[in-house]
């Protein structure tokens, strides 16, 4: 294999595994606040690339980036607000129910609304056949916007978590529920508040891809049977290890294409990682096996 | 500063608590005894609002709590330390801290995050030297000073413990003690529950003693020391044979 190819498969895989991670950690910030996995995740991911697509009809492309990230954040709020803050003592079958319920209800709707022709927003710089070559490969501008934007969005959330008095008001609530209402802290909130901000980054991560990957209603599927392998893979709630757990997928689907394996076997990758990790290590790759064991899901 | 009359108090089908009635004078160490299951517990998380009474009253800072919800009255100046410590066990030490102050940090812009935090030190040194350590990892005795220093934190005029002693070498909870007793002196109001009745009379102004939901017995700490019914079930005494002069703290 020539450098060129080589590197072409490397930056197509981290590529991929950035849009993973993401997914993984907006899974994973709803889990540490409320121990519910969301499987409503890749849903944020398809509704903040496709209302992008349709406010840019209207407005500049910045601005319609930003409108869609608002109106996910404001779909993630209402889930929270409508269908899950008023549930007492929720048993994490029921909860995991209603959010795949919910995922299909949105896909319905978008379905509805959008139809299902594919869609794609414009190349943020450039266009099509733009490139920039790296490593004597030609790689598209918008795949080093994809790199660029999630790779401020994982450094962003950890210092929101480490350093903001709202970042550490959800963390502890993720720690200890009793104790952060005992402090003061409105746990409902804050609960609301991890809704809105796993949709914000989801939506994000769907404009940035939307380019390259193009978007229609039923993306969110996908994303999501890959963003929870890459969330388990990592050990469920740790987001920087859920980083390396996507970039390692991405790079494993890329090189599976390169070695021949077809296109149509993708998923079936990702689906075989997720059983072998269930399986022999369910704390995951770097997730640690006392902690998991004091895990509910 | 606290008063509370037919508090009735319980989950969904089990009541709990059975008219009680007591009160809380600004500046007092007021203990609660009772054994297992009296509703201890019950009482604290019903007046910091975590459980919803179904019926009387409970009258804060002459202010009635009905509605109240618990970050409303942990801002009135009313904070509880719960059973059990609840660290944010995953969050280092200084971290635990910074939490409990929020609630003032957040609306009074004199507030000094360093001189609460150096305040706090100051009453627990141990803390000092552990601060960036997880608090999970902290010992038994460290996570109930750093749960107190939290609460500490919020700056409270009225500060619930429920059974700050559990669990404690002899040494340890004696110097959780002198601190209550220190907490006092700085102008302080407390209400303590414990299990260990002895230590807590022995601090305490006053006392209450609950048994299955109800206020059976109260009155100045030294009565209730000297009772015979309160030695014999809580002070684990036989008073008709024993005549050794029982050992405070
Ligand atoms: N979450 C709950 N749901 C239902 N019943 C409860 C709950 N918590 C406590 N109880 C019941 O309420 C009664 C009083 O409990 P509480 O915890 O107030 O007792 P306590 O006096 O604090 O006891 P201890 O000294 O053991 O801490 C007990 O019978 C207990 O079983
Ligand atoms: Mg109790």
């Amino acid at each position: 294999m020539s450098l060129e190819l080589f590197s072409q498969y490397i930056f197509a895989g981290i590529t991929y595994g950035i849009i993973y991670a993401i997914v993984a950690i907006g899974f994973n910030i709803i889990y540490n606040t409320t121990g519910i996995i969301n499987f409503a995740q890749g849903e944020f991911v398809m509704l903040g690339g496709m209302s992008a697509i349709t406010l840019n009809y209207y407005l500049p492309l910045p601005l319609a980036i930003i409108g869609a990230v608002l109106f996910t954040m404001l779909i993630g709020a209402l889930i929270e607000i409508v269908f899950i803050r008023w549930l007492k003592n929720p048993s994490v079958l029921r909860l995991i129910i209603i959010t795949i319920g919910l995922s299909i209800i949105i896909r319905e709707i978008a379905l509805h609304v959008w139809g299902d022709t594919v869609r794609a927003l414009p190349y943020f710089t450039g266009n099509v056949v733009s490139s920039v070559t790296i490593l004597g490969a030609p790689i598209s501008p918008q795949v080093l916007w994809v790199l660029a934007v999630c790779s401020c969005i994982v450094i962003l959330l950890s210092l929101f978590f480490k350093f903001t008095p709202l970042g550490k008001e959800m963390q502890a609530c993720a720690s200890n529920r009793l104790a952060a209402t005992l402090c003061g802290i409105n746990a409902k909130n804050m609960v609301t508040f991890s809704f809105m901000l796993s949709a914000a980054i989801g939506a994000v991560a769907g404009c940035v891809v939307s380019p390259i990957t193009s978007s229609e209603y039923d993306m969110g599927t996908g994303l999501a049977i890959k963003g929870f392998t890459v969330a388990v893979l990592g050990g469920l709630g740790n987001s920087l290890a859920a980083v390396a757990a996507g970039l390692l997928l991405g790079i494993i689907e890329a090189f599976s294409i390169a070695i021949g394996f077809p296109l149509a076997f993708q998923d079936a990758i990702s689906i075989s990682i997720l059983l072998v990790i269930l399986f022999v290590r369910p704390h995951g790759l770097f997730g640690n096996k006392e902690a998991a064991s004091l895990k509910e899901f | 500063m606290l008063k509370i009359r037919n508090l009735e108090s319980g989950y969904s089908k089990l009541r709990v608590l059975k008219k009680i009635s007591m009160h809380v004078d600004t500046g007092e160490i007021v203990t609660l005894i009772g054994a297992n299951g009296a509703g201890k517990t019950t009482l604290l998380y019903t007046i910091a609002g975590m459980i919803r009474s179904t019926g009387g009253d409970i009258v804060l800072f002459d202010q009635n709590l009905k509605p109240c919800s618990p970050q409303h009255i942990v801002k009135m100046g009313c904070s509880l330390v719960p059973e059990g410590r609840q660290v944010f066990s995953t969050m280092g030490v200084e971290d635990n801290l910074i939490l409990g102050g929020y609630v003032r940090y957040k609306r009074d812009r004199e507030y000094s995050q360093t001189a609460e935090l150096k305040a706090i030190y100051d009453i627990f040194p141990v803390l000092r030297d552990r601060k960036d350590q997880l608090a999970g990892t902290l010992s038994g005795g460290e996570q109930q000073m750093l749960a107190m220093g939290r609460s500490l934190m919020a700056g409270p005029k009225l500060i619930m413990m429920d059974e700050p002693s559990t669990g404690l070498a002899p040494l340890i909870v004696k110097e959780i003690f002198k601190i209550i007793l220190g907490l006092r002196e700085a102008g302080n109001t407390v209400l303590l529950v414990e299990q260990n009745a002895k230590a807590a009379l022995a601090i305490a102004d006053r006392g209450y003693v609950l048994e299955t939901g109800k206020i059976i017995l109260q009155g100045p700490a030294d009565d209730l020391l000297n009772n015979s019914d309160v030695q014999r079930a809580y002070l684990g005494r036989d008073v008709d044979s024993d005549t050794a002069t029982c050992d405070i703290v």
